[in-house]
């Protein structure tokens, strides 16, 4: 992997530039619309990336507008039903639900975005670089896989974070998560591009002398791209619910700072007697799940060039 | 067949009654794009024992006009007028009820032997089952009859063969079980459809035998579907060409081929590549492309590429007129078409340059210095055994020895068929994969384990265009990006790479415009022109063509080695052209290399080749290979090899043709140990002709009778 082109289509912006290359530009250009274009008219991709675009919102600023925190106050009365004060509810300790399903919101979503960019870049260079190169190379990059696949993720957890001190932070939460989640992304990836490679269009690069990094970049990951972002989209969920289990056997996120993953936790016995604390976290979840699900699909159909434009 | 004991069909008492009737049929099979209108009104009669050919290319309609016959269309497919099979109508019935026929009447033969076989019955149990199917026979009787069968469609040693899975067969064999299958219950009508396309040359020589011989036993009508003319030529009395869901001329073979009364039939004659072409003749390419079925066609669909189309043409559909007894064509203006020939029809579509060269002066290109030299090149794949230990069980003896020279200017043609180890050369030709031993040279420079980015700078001259012109371009890059790729890797893209590329789209006949389209927008002869123009970005010197062209239809096909001549003549390019179709190589080359079993048996210049071959399986080869004229077909001595080709596992020893060689067959016990033991070597015959035979004589294998074909 010795040079790693630049995809140097557009030429320097130079004033003096006599011909501004109107195909190649116009290319470029072209295809970010069609892809634009395409994930637009994704009715299903466009809702979900609404609502998340408002999570979002929700998450980050709700919590300068709203006059409750994450935290105990003295003021709030505890276990109290939805009102319009503490619109969903309070906790026995005295939380404001509406307060930590903010700072909740915010916290999950940093960690399992985190996690899925960290997990997929990785992960699908990885399992591109394996399935490229085969023979003993894959063996012993694929053996790696295996190894931390079988690990009990809870168990390295624990040895881990056991020895970062001064609590757990958010980040360091995402990493280990990412640290132990990539291997599922690399396997699927390794997969598909062991097919690829095959392929004649991989030979034609090499037979015009392309680096394996181009090779790599330009055209096995391009054309993994459906399966890696199935994936990783699976990947979202897998992680909130990975966060949830590290926070509630002490090792993730700890109070006083909450995640969604805590909260159900925290309300596990209350989702009877006291459903304000249980619904909204698990709500949350649910949304943030799906509409990552919906984003994903669009995504990957409109990079693919084969689809055809048309509404669904 | 002596032992057919149902009552003769009350069709066969009217002799003269015909066994399959169509008459105006439609289908119409409704997809998310809306209706395809595949078959669009056609009408043909047969007769028991007559041969009717039905050709045309891919999308005409072929296929699914003859998978009605058997009611086998897609249950949404909407299908109106009539067909009649011994009286029987078809049209309308239900599923249940044509099993009747299907079989008993009408068998069918497809193209892919291998998905028409049960993998996990023996070969014996799936005719039985056929022939029980319709008939009450015990099962010694109906056993009997199997073996009976397969002795008559040429498998060897029936008796012990009926008992082999179909996996155990030759792509050949199971083709000729699939015929035996299909004669079992001696059917009116045998539909065959493309049945040796998927097969090589020599073996579809066995297979058509083996179906003639089908005829004979069975007497049944026989439809054979294929786009090979030279197909058509020799096995059918009439033929019908179709053309976008429409048959546009039918007839006796003889008329249809020598008096033409239809521009597109015309067109396919004059664009069909022919090994008893005069040499280095071009073809006549049919300008533009076939309309896609879903088209709404109004007029003459041949219109937007018939060079004699008027305005009536596109309003007034051309009905089929009787130009004699035996002859109809649908064309306005078919009278304008006697004596014409192809080039003169499609004249003006030809560039300037790809005029018919006049046939006095030979092509006289000067060879030039060695280029690109190959000396013993050896290529063993390892086999491993399945399972969790993949241990090394064998090897594949891909290519053994090969040595080649391509000289400057050149084409050099490396032919043989699937499997012998032509593509593997090739690639090894270009470092693309590393030999086994031996040794790459390219002006001198020892290409041979250098590494991949010593070699970078050296692909520039060497560049290579693919055989599947959908596998070899990156779905997921446009076609500019494509053809950038070779100047952004080499960096010469900063300085003028884009009016580079438009310069090459230009170059290859495509619109710089269509740049930014990916590669599933273009059609199979405008993506193989897409990888041509990858190709030639960096200006090589030599291209390595890899079956560039048998992946397309003939029509197209003929524009695109009419575009790699004269790119060769433009750009004083070296190709090494890889092919298992002779009459291709003989359009192009300058040179051949004959390989078998990875080993190359003769080389000689074209010429040579074609009047004097002298190694036996050359000779076979090039008996094999169809000629698209009817009266020369049926005059040609055939040399039908026996057998299949070898596993490239266990090679013969001595000479790998042995055990299908002709010659070796007439030996005497002495001679036949020498071939046996000892390994011919290329011997020298003077006039750059060298023969691995121990005994080689030359003679001319399409036979001595025949001066070059003229166009008629
Ligand atoms: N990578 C590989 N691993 C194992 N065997 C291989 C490999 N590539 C080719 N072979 C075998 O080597 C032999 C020669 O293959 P090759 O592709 O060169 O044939 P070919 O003449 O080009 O055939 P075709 O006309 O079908 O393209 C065949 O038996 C093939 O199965
Ligand atoms: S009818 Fe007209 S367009 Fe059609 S083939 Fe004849 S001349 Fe050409
Ligand atoms: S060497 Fe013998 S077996 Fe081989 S081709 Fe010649 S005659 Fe046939
Ligand atoms: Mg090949």
């Amino acid at each position: 992997m010795s040079d790693l082109h630049p995809p140097a289509s557009t030429p320097a912006p130079s004033a003096s530039a006599a011909s501004p290359d109107p195909v190649d530009r116009s290319a470029e250009h072209g295809q970010l619309r069609m892809v634009a274009t395409r994930f637009l008219r994704h009715r299903m991709a466009m809702a979900s990336l609404t609502v998340l675009v408002l999570t979002v919102l929700f998450a980050f600023l709700g919590p300068l507008l709203w006059p409750w925190d994450h935290t105990v106050h003295r003021e709030i009365l505890p276990n109290q039903p939805p009102s319009w004060a503490h619109p969903f509810g309070t906790t026995n300790a005295g939380h404001d639900v509406l307060g930590q399903l903010m700072r909740g919101t915010q916290q999950t979503l940093k960690v399992a975005l985190t996690v899925s960019v960290l997990a997929t870049a990785f992960g699908a260079l990885w399992g591109a670089v394996a399935g490229y190169y085969r023979g003993w190379i894959d063996a012993v990059m694929m053996r790696i896989v295996d190894v931390l696949m079988v690990v009990p993720l809870l168990v390295a957890v624990a040895a881990i974070s056991g020895n970062v001190r001064g609590g757990t932070t958010w980040w360091a939460v995402a990493l280990i998560i990412a640290l132990f989640s990539w291997t599922t992304i690399a396997r699927v990836v390794r997969g598909v591009v062991l097919s690829l490679r095959e392929q004649e269009f991989v030979e034609a690069a090499r037979a015009a002398g392309a680096s394996d990094a181009r090779i790599v970049l330009h055209h096995l990951l391009p054309n993994a791209a459906g399966p890696t972002i199935v994936a990783a989209t699976l990947l979202i969920a897998t992680s909130i619910l990975l966060e949830a289990s590290m926070s509630f056997l002490g090792f993730g996120i700890q109070a006083p700072d909450i995640s969604l993953g805590l909260m159900i936790d925290n309300a596990r016995t209350a989702a009877f007697t006291r459903p304000w604390l249980f619904y909204p976290p698990g709500l949350f979840i649910v949304m943030i799940c799906l509409t990552i699900n919906f984003i994903g699909d669009g995504l990957r159909d409109a990079l693919d060039p084969r689809q055809t434009i048309t509404r669904r | 067949m002596t032992s057919t004991n149902h009552a003769p069909n009350p069709a066969t008492a009217a002799a003269d009654a015909p066994v399959l009737s169509v008459t105006d049929l439609h289908v119409r099979i409704p997809t998310s794009e809306g209706d395809v209108h595949a078959v669009r009104g056609i009408s043909y009669h047969l007769r028991r024992g007559e041969a009717l050919g039905i050709v045309g290319e891919s999308g005409s309609g072929k296929s699914v006009s003859a998978l009605a016959v058997l009611g086998l269309l897609p249950r949404t497919a909407r299908v109106s007028g009539s067909i009649q099979v011994a009286g029987y109508e078809v049209v309308g019935r239900k599923d249940a009820e044509l099993t009747r026929i299907r079989g008993a009447r009408v068998a069918m033969v497809f193209q892919d032997p291998l998905t028409s076989l049960n993998p996990v019955h023996p070969i014996g149990t799936q005719i039985t089952e056929a022939i029980h199917a319709h008939r009450d026979v015990s099962r010694a009787a109906a056993r009997e009859r199997a073996v009976e069968l397969l002795r008559t469609v040429g498998i060897p040693q029936p008796e012990q063969r009926i008992d082999a899975y179909p996996h155990e067969l030759s792509g050949g064999m199971r083709q000729r079980v699939v015929l035996a299958i299909a004669m079992a219950n001696d059917p009116d009508v045998i539909i065959a459809d493309e049945p040796t396309t998927a097969l090589d040359v020599t073996v579809q020589a066995q297979v058509l035998d083996a179906l003639q011989a089908a005829r004979r036993a069975t007497g049944a009508a026989l439809v054979l579907i294929t786009h090979d003319l030279g197909i058509a030529a020799g096995h059918v009395d009439r033929v019908a060409v179709m053309y976008a869901g429409r048959i546009v001329e039918t007839g006796s073979v003889d008329e249809v081929f020598s008096s033409p009364q239809m521009p597109y039939t015309l067109g396919l004659l004059g664009s069909q590549p022919r090994m008893d072409a005069a040499p280095h003749s071009r073809l006549v390419p049919i300008p533009g492309a076939p309309p896609s079925p879903d088209h709404q066609l109004s007029g003459c669909a041949f219109a937007p590429r018939c060079p004699l189309a008027k305005p009536v043409c596109r309003t007034s559909t051309p009905q089929l007129t009787a130009v004699s007894d035996t002859h109809a064509a649908a064309c306005h203006f078919a009278d304008q078409l006697a004596g014409i020939r192809p080039e003169e029809l499609f004249a003006s579509n030809t560039a300037p340059s790809a005029n018919p060269l006049p046939e006095a002066v030979e092509r006289t290109r000067s060879r030039g210095e060695p280029v690109l030299v190959a000396e013993g090149l050896v290529k063993h794949f390892p086999v491993r055994s399945k399972g969790l230990i993949r241990r090394r069980s064998g090897e594949i003896h891909a290519v053994c020895d090969v040595s080649l020279t391509l000289h400057a200017h050149q084409t050099l043609a490396l032919v043989g068929e699937s499997g012998c180890g032509k593509s593997t050369t090739a690639r090894m030709l270009l470092n693309l994969i590393p030999p086994t031993r031996g040794r790459v040279s390219y002006r001198g420079q020892t290409l041979t384990g250098l590494s991949s980015s010593r070699m970078r700078p050296l692909r520039r001259s060497m560049q290579i265009v693919f055989q599947d012109p959908f596998a070899s371009l990156d779905p997921r890059m446009t076609v500019f990006d494509a053809v950038a790729e070779p100047l952004r890797v080499h960096g010469q893209f900063r300085n003028g790479g884009a009016e580079r590329v438009r310069e090459l789209f230009r170059l290859v006949g495509l619109d710089p415009a269509h740049g930014n389209r990916y590669p599933h927008e273009f059609s199979g002869g405008q993506r193989q022109r897409v990888g041509i123009a990858r190709a030639l970005a960096l200006e090589p010197e030599v291209l390595v063509l890899d079956e560039p062209v048998s992946a397309l239809d003939v029509s197209v096909q003929a524009g695109v080695i009419n575009l790699l001549e004269e790119l060769q003549e433009r750009l004083g390019l070296s190709y090494l052209f890889v092919s298992h179709d002779l009459a291709v190589v003989r359009h192009l080359a300058d040179q051949v290399a004959v390989m078998y079993l990875g080993r190359i048996v003769e080389t000689a210049p074209v010429e040579r080749l074609f009047t004097a071959a002298a190694h036996p399986y050359t000779q076979a080869l090039i008996s094999a290979v169809p000629i698209p004229d009817p009266r020369r077909e049926r005059a040609r001595q055939r040399i039908v090899l026996r057998g299949d080709v070898p596993s490239p596992m266990h090679p013969p020893s001595g000479c790998r043709f042995r055990t299908r060689c002709p010659v070796f067959a007439r030996l005497t016990e002495a001679e036949q140990a020498r071939c046996a033991t000892e390994v011919p070597t290329l011997a020298d015959h003077g006039n750059d002709h060298a023969v691995a035979c121990h005994y080689a004589v030359p003679r001319s294998p399409l036979g001595d009778a025949f001066p070059p074909h003229r166009t008629p």
